[in-house]
């Protein structure tokens, strides 16, 4: 199970665009392919070093991602065993939960930069909400 | 396998117009080294003492264990060594040369060697006089490839080569790094590419290594906050200011010792912090080098 390994081919794309740091993109697309149960409960994933290698990025920065991805749950290392997806059952709602609060981060402190009130961040989400539901509908 | 692939030690080279300064060094087994410099900074110097080709005058110089210059023999068949003043013969094919370098090192890898040919997407039967500058990079990066060598070192691998050259060349030296007993050192003025594959970065500016440490680290400590002070406010003391722009009342202030408690330092201190900017390896390497060289202590 360890050293089953998901076919490497554009498995996590990094953008050069992006100004976070390469560990942060590189935790939120494992995040997100946990959640979407692209990566299993239990499930071997690629080692820290071929991961760098197919990403071209340094070792340093994947075994950060998967420290930090380990520390939150998500993965479990096994020293000379590799790296598994963690067995917790309610991990993929934990993670969109964990996504949810990074966007409301996000948006609310760009809405302050602005200079809007925090009633003004609050109506402008609830119309977004509206909004979606309009289109969908 | 033993804990560091190379180690200087107070190494020292004086030339009339130029001094390499003391340089200490240290590079892991299995990890990249990015040494990032201006031109003329010591860099190509460094790699040249580290291959034994230059004899500092002062310092200890250990490569795979081997003491340099003294044992470069021996060394040297387990370093693949790149420069640009390096050159392949031009007469010859790409295949002359693969079959000399096999009839030299034991360790020759041909079936590895094809791979690379075709990943590089080089012709064995071509003359090295009639290809390009990027295709000469990577017929040379081959041939030292192909060696299986410990030790890579790389002076300037990327400069010159076109975005796709450039990709096949750090993907080679990543998939080095597939095996982690391999190691690999490179100079470069491109600090995109350092940024990108390095485990490890050293800073040199005129001779002097001015920082030195693992990527993740220095792109953490490093960032630029941008602040707003209440009128007749001074700035409040920060840690690790490196330097500071920006107006008086919009402050822009460079640190390079970071952490969470600065932000709150500041708003304690009724001043608002903006922004907190990470900054690209590119952006560091200019306010290291400049705040070193303002100091006056060169």
């Amino acid at each position: 199970m360890y050293t089953q390994y998901k076919q490497m081919n554009s498995l996590i794309v990094l953008s050069q665009s992006d100004s976070r740091p390469m560990y942060l993109q590189i935790m939120e697309q494992v995040r997100q392919k946990v959640a979407v149960g692209e990566w299993k409960p239990g499930e071997g994933i690629p080692s820290i070093r071929a991961l760098a290698v197919e990403l071209q990025v340094s070792v340093i920065t994947v075994k950060r991602a998967y420290l930090e991805l380990e520390r939150e749950g998500i993965i479990v290392t096994q020293h000379g065993k590799g790296s598994t997806v963690a067995r917790d059952p309610d991990l993929g709602p934990r993670l969109y939960e964990q996504e949810f609060q990074e966007h409301l981060r996000q948006a609310a402190r760009i809405g302050m930069l602005l200079g809007f009130s925090e009633d003004e961040i609050a109506e402008r989400l609830r119309a977004t909400a509206m909004q979606l539901e309009t289109e969908a509908s | 396998m033993i804990d560091f692939a190379v180690e200087f030690s107070g190494v020292t080279k004086r030339y009339k117009h130029f001094t390499l300064d003391c340089i200490d060094l240290k590079l892991p087994t299995g990890c990249i080294l990015g040494l990032v410099g201006a031109n003329g900074a010591g860099k190509s110097t460094t790699l040249r003492i580290l291959m034994g080709l230059v004899h500092q005058d002062a310092g200890t110089v250990e490569v795979l264990g081997h003491t340099m210059p003294d044992q470069q023999a021996l060394a040297k068949l387990e370093i693949g060594f790149l420069s640009e003043d390096m050159r392949l013969y031009g007469a010859p094919t790409l295949e002359w040369h693969m079959n000399f370098m096999r009839s030299i090192y034991p360790h020759w890898d041909g079936a590895y060697a094809n791979s690379l040919l075709g990943r590089f997407d080089l012709k064995a039967k071509q003359r090295i006089k009639g290809m390009s500058h990027g295709q000469r990079v990577k017929a040379a990066l081959l041939l030292a490839l192909a060696r299986r060598p410990q030790l890579l070192v790389l002076d300037e691998p990327t400069t010159g080569l076109d975005p796709i050259a450039r990709r096949e060349v750090l993907g080679e030296l990543m998939a080095v790094l597939a095996d982690e007993e391999r190691t690999v050192l490179f100079s470069s003025h491109n600090t995109l590419d350092v940024e990108q594959i390095s485990d490890q970065i050293t800073f040199i500016d005129r001779g002097r290594i001015v920082e030195s440490a693992d990527k993740e680290a220095f792109l953490d400590r490093w960032r630029r906050l941008r602040l707003v002070l209440p009128p007749n406010t001074r700035l409040p003391g920060l840690p690790g200011v490196v330097a500071i722009g920006g107006s008086s009342r919009l402050p822009v202030v460079t640190t390079n010792r970071f952490e969470p408690a600065v932000v709150s330092a500041c708003t304690e201190r009724g001043v608002a912090v903006q922004s907190v900017d990470v900054m690209t390896l590119e952006e560091i390497f200019i306010a290291s080098v400049e705040s070193r060289r303002e100091g006056g202590a060169l």
